[in-house]
């Protein structure tokens, strides 16, 4: 009885008909004002040149064709170093240092959250602080402690900096604050759980949602690394800045260009529903256990 | 190993804290000493060098602020570009925080399928670097770009509007664009944030007399994910101050009578183009200023939350 009286009250909290059918309103028209130019991309890498340059232009597609495609790899192909290679570099750059970046920055995350110790604050502050400082200028000194370790023109130059970006430890920590009980890991520890296990075997768990949506930040920002001055050769150089040359080619090149943005984005938006949509998952079954 | 977790060992001296506390340092010093190396050092020698004059080839010489002094008395430019960073932020740093929180929340009560798909609508923007390039075509100046085509074929207009070059219309577009990938770091961490948030606390504020969804968000939701908040608004501080390369990309630079031109564009101008790395980072040690001081008044604010 008192069940069914509390279940009726949280219901009621739910919003009126007219009120969700102006909240999916106004979510519709902001979706449409996302996703219009996202489609566009997709449209124009299927549009002949010829329909490039029609009066009014037109948003829409008459013959639709996969030459710009084609002609995008063959751009590739023609080059020097295979397309396989740059593909290469970019995949393993991504996956390396998305996979350090997660797991060294959510152990300092726990070490921070959960314990106290000298140096703990400064560490913490330190790290929210540089979030706020523009890379543009550290780029140089960048380069010359780069240089001073002999990283220069290796992968290590993009992996290594990657594991220790600020963002991974700032959100891994806040999300520790607020999704994980002291008093449930204080238990484990009673029952003689070590802090390694304690934080690969409890905490991980807890935050999947963190480090899952970690994952889509990190993996993007390094899938879009482009030049840099870190890496001169050639054989190093990720598939961003292959992309880039190609659109760099003005106009008669704006089908490949499209074709090449859709082929960039085709990733990075694949990590994104695997990850997004266990995000989902976790939560659900973690109600169930409450 | 013993470990004292929250608790703070009283009246040891530092070594033995040190010894006491190996786990924790074990912990934290993998991620910190890359992020040290590669983040901290750099922005000290910035720091250092923002009181210098520094053509990268030659030695740093040391000249005291004159850099600052410039920056404030002597550089018109960079009184229009503090004006507009500040009018860009002020705008979009608010306008995009509590938009990402309001889709969030929105899409929260969807089911699991509906959910995932906004998200991926909402986030697409900002997962691809070179997205923001559709703008320039649509926006194009001559008769073939979108906007135009279109209101000179409804007869609108007789002549193609200059979007791009034309002040009148730059600061808005400039400001439309940063809105359109602005659903980024901060929505999806409060989205993650929003789906760990304990039912339990729903149920026992459904008990305490909670009456409304107003108030359910106010006193229950908003409160329980407070450390996703803070970091959506640190995510948006810096992003705000540092619109630079939409500008850059969307209008050219430097941008007609600098109408768009911002702080993070001149001090690109400076640090990239005129190898003045002195005078670049005393700009970007102001730039930092600016946020830190940002980031009090919005913590601040945010402590307010639930009361």
């Amino acid at each position: 009885m008192a069940t069914a009286k509390l279940a009726k009250r949280t219901k009621q909290l739910n919003r009126s008909l007219a009120g969700n059918l102006g909240v999916y309103t106004v979510l519709f028209i902001l979706a449409v004002f996302m996703v219009l130019p996202l489609v566009y991309t997709l449209v124009s890498s299927v549009k002949p040149l010829e329909e490039y340059w029609v009066f009014p232009p037109k948003f829409t597609v008459d013959h639709p064709t996969m030459k710009n495609y084609k002609d995008l790899f063959t751009m590739l192909t023609d080059s020097m170093i295979p397309f396989s290679r740059y593909l290469f570099n970019t995949a393993f750059v991504s996956i390396v240092g998305t996979a350090g970046h997660v797991i060294l920055s959510s152990m300092c995350a726990f070490g921070l959250a959960k314990h106290r110790f000298p140096g703990s604050k400064i560490m913490f502050s330190m790290v929210v602080l540089a979030l706020m400082f523009n890379t543009t200028v550290t780029r140089i000194p960048n380069f010359i402690i780069m240089s001073k370790l002999n990283m220069l023109d290796t992968y290590a130059a993009l992996i290594v900096p990657a594991f220790g970006s600020s963002l991974g430890l700032y959100l891994m920590k806040q999300f520790m604050d607020s999704m994980v009980n002291d008093s449930v890991l204080e238990s484990a520890r009673i029952d003689g759980a070590g802090e390694w296990r304690v934080y690969w075997r409890m905490v991980m768990p807890m935050v999947k949602p963190a480090w899952l949506t970690l994952i889509i930040f990190s993996f993007r920002d390094l899938w879009n690394i482009g030049s840099t001055t870190y890496i001169q050769s050639e054989p190093l150089k990720t598939l961003n800045y292959v992309m880039s040359q190609i659109s760099a080619g003005g106009v008669a090149r704006a089908g490949a260009a499209a074709a090449a943005g859709v082929i960039m984005m085709i990733v990075p938006i694949t990590v994104f529903i695997i990850t997004q949509s266990n995000v989902v998952e976790t939560m659900g079954s973690s109600g169930m256990k409450e | 190993m013993s470990v004292t977790p929250l608790k703070r060992s009283n009246k040891k001296s530092l070594g033995h804290k040190i010894k006491s506390n190996a786990i924790c340092y074990a912990l934290t010093l993998p991620y910190f000493a890359i992020f040290f190396i590669f983040t901290v050092c750099p922005v000290l020698i910035s720091i250092f060098l923002s009181f210098t004059t520094f053509n990268v080839l030659e030695a740093p010489v040391f000249i005291g602020i004159e850099n600052y002094a410039r920056m404030f008395l002597d550089d018109d430019v960079f009184i229009i570009a503090i004006k507009n960073t500040f009018i860009l932020a002020a705008i979009t740093g608010p306008v995009s925080y509590l938009l990402s929180l309001a889709v969030a929340w929105l899409i929260n009560d969807l089911n699991r399928f509906m959910r995932a798909f906004i998200t991926v609508i909402f986030f697409a923007p900002s997962l691809s670097g070179n997205a923001l390039l559709i703008w320039t075509v649509l926006f194009s100046s001559d008769a073939y770009g979108y906007a135009n085509g279109f209101l000179m074929n409804l007869g609108i207009i007789n002549q193609p509007i200059r979007w791009l070059q034309d002040p009148k219309y730059m600061m808005t577009l400039v400001i439309v664009v940063v809105l359109w990938s602005s659903l980024g770091t901060s929505f999806l961490s409060f989205i993650a944030g929003l789906q760990g948030i304990n039912r339990s606390y729903y149920e026992a504020g459904a008990i305490d007399g909670i009456r409304n969804r107003w108030q359910e968000l106010w006193y229950i939701t908003l409160p329980a994910m407070r450390p996703q908040l803070m970091f959506g608004a640190v995510m948006s501080i810096s992003s705000a101050f540092s619109i630079g390369d939409v500008v850059t990309r969307l209008v050219g630079f430097p941008s007609t009578n600098y109408a768009v031109h911002t702080i993070i564009n001149h001090l690109q101008d400076y640090g990239g183009i005129r190898y003045e790395m002195g005078y670049a980072s005393a700009i970007a040690t102001v730039l930092f200023l600016a946020m830190i001081i940002t980031n009090r008044i919005v913590r601040n604010l945010l402590s307010k939350v639930g009361e």
